[in-house]
């Protein structure tokens, strides 16, 4: 089964077509870069995916299920820009929400081990509204990962991130997908998706300008992807 | 479904897992806001201030004691339910907007209704919490024996409230990202709620005052429990379109 | 809808308009007990048919909107909403100038012209939550949903109003029994009304269509 099948998918707010034509197919098990400017269309493309949004036209298959079927939502991760994390509650109170959503057997408890595996169990009881950047940035990958998702779908998630930070999530993406999860990650930081990556895709105007395998070409000179097939990124 | 060829640490889990169910969704997000709410009590104290307010400014502008503003007993609580609410309804799924929450919510497995009952249930509860407060203060400055019919003018005011509740809770999914949604809301709900407006005045007037029901007025109580019904199916099913585009 | 369907209609409707004029004023006695006033019904009472025509198909284009997702139900329910907007506007100031005339004073509460108060108000709410939308597919979308609350909202509050006013009865602006004689120019005064209501929705629409292909340029104008 793949991860991913889209066919002919079009996108239009009023008559502008912010998607044209998208047609793909993603395997399991891998990592998807998702390339494009600004408006290039990624975040459409990423919404679509999540069940945020239904396509103009087309149809989009995720785990072999349409992406508002309850039963595909519930074996996927999403994390956005803005993290989705609820200030007025505490660390453990997001999760175990999250974890009740998911249909997890004991939220409370998945709760409690996650917030340990990001390092956050001295500040379990504390309210977001009190954390830093990093560590709501850390709850909020606990809480894209908390219910062992088949697929994850991330828009931005390098934006605003210190080093250290950039190199523990890229180490957590490479477990996923040795564990056989598949990973899209849209992003502006070619070198960091492309090191994880080993598929690429470009969006140029709402169209798919390149899709195929991550190439060692790519790797050594990221801007190069754009300068043959799009614009400057 | 593992890639070929790689040790994998944890394998992912490809057994079906418990789905949390329609009602356990709905109660898990109810829960969620009552807590929210609890804890910050923003929208409550507002809406809790403003009635007090409203109530207050009634008894200077129109003489509390005189028969003619007893009369009006009903239209005076619901006047005051109406406005308050509108506080606690606008916040509903504006809540959901700081660091895209409501994003998160519509990609889990929570079906769209089930979102949107949880979050009506638990603004029912918070509205009746402002409104029994009401009464207490309705009583006291206008010597109002509400405790008389206690059971009966409950019941209404639930009824009322639910039908306020299911009509303002699609409405503030509807209006959620739009700019002005303070004012757009009770513009949009009030009207679409004289119906169940009028019955309820109908219905608590006398109740309020501590007095019966005539048996005339029970076409008012099956036009409420209508009003209910065909309200809450129709914002069910319209609540998926309402909040995925 | 093509220009010169437009203009024929208000020829039509003019012409049809003229010759109920006259027949109105100069053919028809003065009715019994109301005078000359009562000559305004003609224009009131198929107002108020035309503005339900408007909502009711508003109601089926939103949901056809729901179903298709083709902004062409959206343009469309939102061209008849807003010619039902007016002939509704027209239905309450008739109204208001009967009853001023009639009882001396400008409001009466009467069942038929409050609920279409109430009917003027959800769909004067249609419009503002429109304007308050900029994107055309999120707009079309929304405005459906409301639109479909507030067309199931209209006979809820007719009858409620009506059992309201049968409680605590009031003036009434027109019992609704009327000479057969009448009944005639009523109707033939309903048809250029509703060629008129035709033209303007026909008006309506090409603006539309016009506003979204202009829409799009400038996005993707934007996007280069």
């Amino acid at each position: 089964m793949n991860a991913l099948e889209l066919d002919q998918v079009w996108k239009f707010y009023g008559d502008f077509p912010a998607l044209r034509q998208i047609s793909f197919e993603l395997p399991e098990g891998v990592c998807l870069a998702l390339l494009g400017r600004n408006g290039a269309g990624k975040t459409t493309l990423l919404r679509i995916l999540s069940g945020l949004m239904r396509p103009g036209r087309g149809s989009v298959r995720v785990l072999g299920a349409d992406p508002r079927d309850t039963m595909a939502r519930a074996r996927i991760g999403v994390l956005g820009h803005g993290l989705a994390l609820y200030d007025e509650l505490s660390a453990l109170e997001n999760l175990t929400l999250f974890a009740r959503l998911y249909g997890l057997k004991d939220p409370r408890g998945a709760a409690g081990q996650w917030v340990e595996r990001v390092g956050l169990a001295a500040s379990a009881s504390s309210l977001v509204r009190e954390f830093s950047r990093g560590m709501r940035q850390r709850l909020a990958v606990a809480r894209a990962f908390l219910h062992e998702p088949e697929l994850l779908l991330l828009d931005e998630p390098f934006t605003a991130l210190d080093d250290r930070a950039v190199t523990t999530l890229q180490d957590l993406l490479r477990d996923a997908v040795r564990q056989g999860r598949t990973v899209v990650l849209s992003t502006h930081q070619l070198r960091e998706a492309l090191e994880l990556a080993t598929h690429v895709a470009l969006l140029v105007r709402g169209r798919l300008a390149y899709y195929g395998t991550r190439t060692n070409e790519m790797l050594e000179d990221p801007a190069w992807l754009y300068r043959r097939y799009g614009e400057a990124a | 479904m593992k890639a070929a060829g790689t040790q994998a640490e944890t394998a992912p889990r490809t057994t079906a897992r418990a789905q949390p169910g329609f009602l356990g969704g709905a109660v898990a997000i109810a829960a969620k806001d009552l807590r929210s709410e609890l804890r910050t009590k923003e929208a409550l104290n507002a809406s809790l201030a403003f009635s007090v307010v409203i109530l207050l400014l009634f008894s200077f502008a129109f003489d509390p004691t005189a028969e003619e503003t007893r009369a009006l007993a009903g239209g005076l609580l619901w006047l005051v339910f109406a406005f308050a609410g509108a506080l606690i309804l606008t916040r509903s799924f504006a809540r959901e907007l700081p660091n895209d929450c409501l994003d998160a919510l519509i990609a889990a497995p929570i079906s769209a209704p089930a979102l949107y009952l949880g979050k009506a249930v638990a603004n029912w509860l918070l509205l009746m919490a402002v409104e029994l407060v009401s009464l207490v203060v309705f009583g006291i400055f206008y010597n109002a024996p509400w405790t008389r019919r206690f059971w009966p003018l409950v019941g209404v005011i639930a009824l009322g409230t639910w039908a306020l509740t299911v009509v303002g809770t699609l409405f503030s999914a509807l209006t959620v990202n739009l700019r002005l949604r303070e004012l757009m809301l009770p513009l949009l709900v009030y009207p679409v709620l004289i119906p169940a407006l009028l019955a309820a005045v109908q219905l608590s007037g006398p109740l309020a005052l501590g007095e019966p029901l005539a048996s005339d007025m029970m076409v008012w109580l099956r036009l409420l429990a209508g009003f209910d019904l065909i309200f809450t199916a129709l914002a069910l099913t319209l609540a998926e379109t309402a909040l995925v585009g | 809808m093509r220009e010169k369907m437009l203009i024929a209609f208000c020829i039509v409707a003019a012409i049809l308009l003229a010759y109920n004029l006259y027949v109105m004023l100069l053919v028809l006695p003065d009715e019994v007990s109301q005078g000359p006033i009562f000559r305004i019904i003609f224009f009131h009472v198929p107002s108020a048919w035309t503005a339900f025509l408007g909502f009711l198909a508003a109601a089926v284009a939103s949901v056809l909107y729901l179903v298709r997702k083709d902004l062409r139900y959206d343009a469309f329910a939102v061209a008849v909403t807003e010619v039902g907007l007016a002939f509704a506007a027209v239905t309450l100031v008739t109204g208001m100038i009967w009853a001023r005339i009639i009882w001396g004073i400008w409001w009466t509460w009467d069942p038929r012209l409050t609920s279409m108060l109430v009917c003027w108000l959800l769909y004067a709410g249609y419009l503002m939550l429109r304007h308050a939308v900029e994107e055309p597919t999120q707009r079309a979308r929304i405005a459906a949903v409301f639109s479909i609350f507030a067309s199931v909202d209209v006979p809820i509050v007719f009858f409620s109003i009506r059992w309201w006013r049968t409680q605590h009865p009031q003036p009434v602006v027109w019992g609704g029994s009327m000479d057969p004689a009448y009944w005639n120019t009523l109707f033939l005064n309903w048809i250029p009304l509703l060629l008129l209501g035709a033209a303007m929705a026909g008006i309506r629409l090409r603006q539309e269509r016009r506003q979204r292909e202009l829409e799009a340029l400038r996005r993707m104008a934007h996007a280069l």
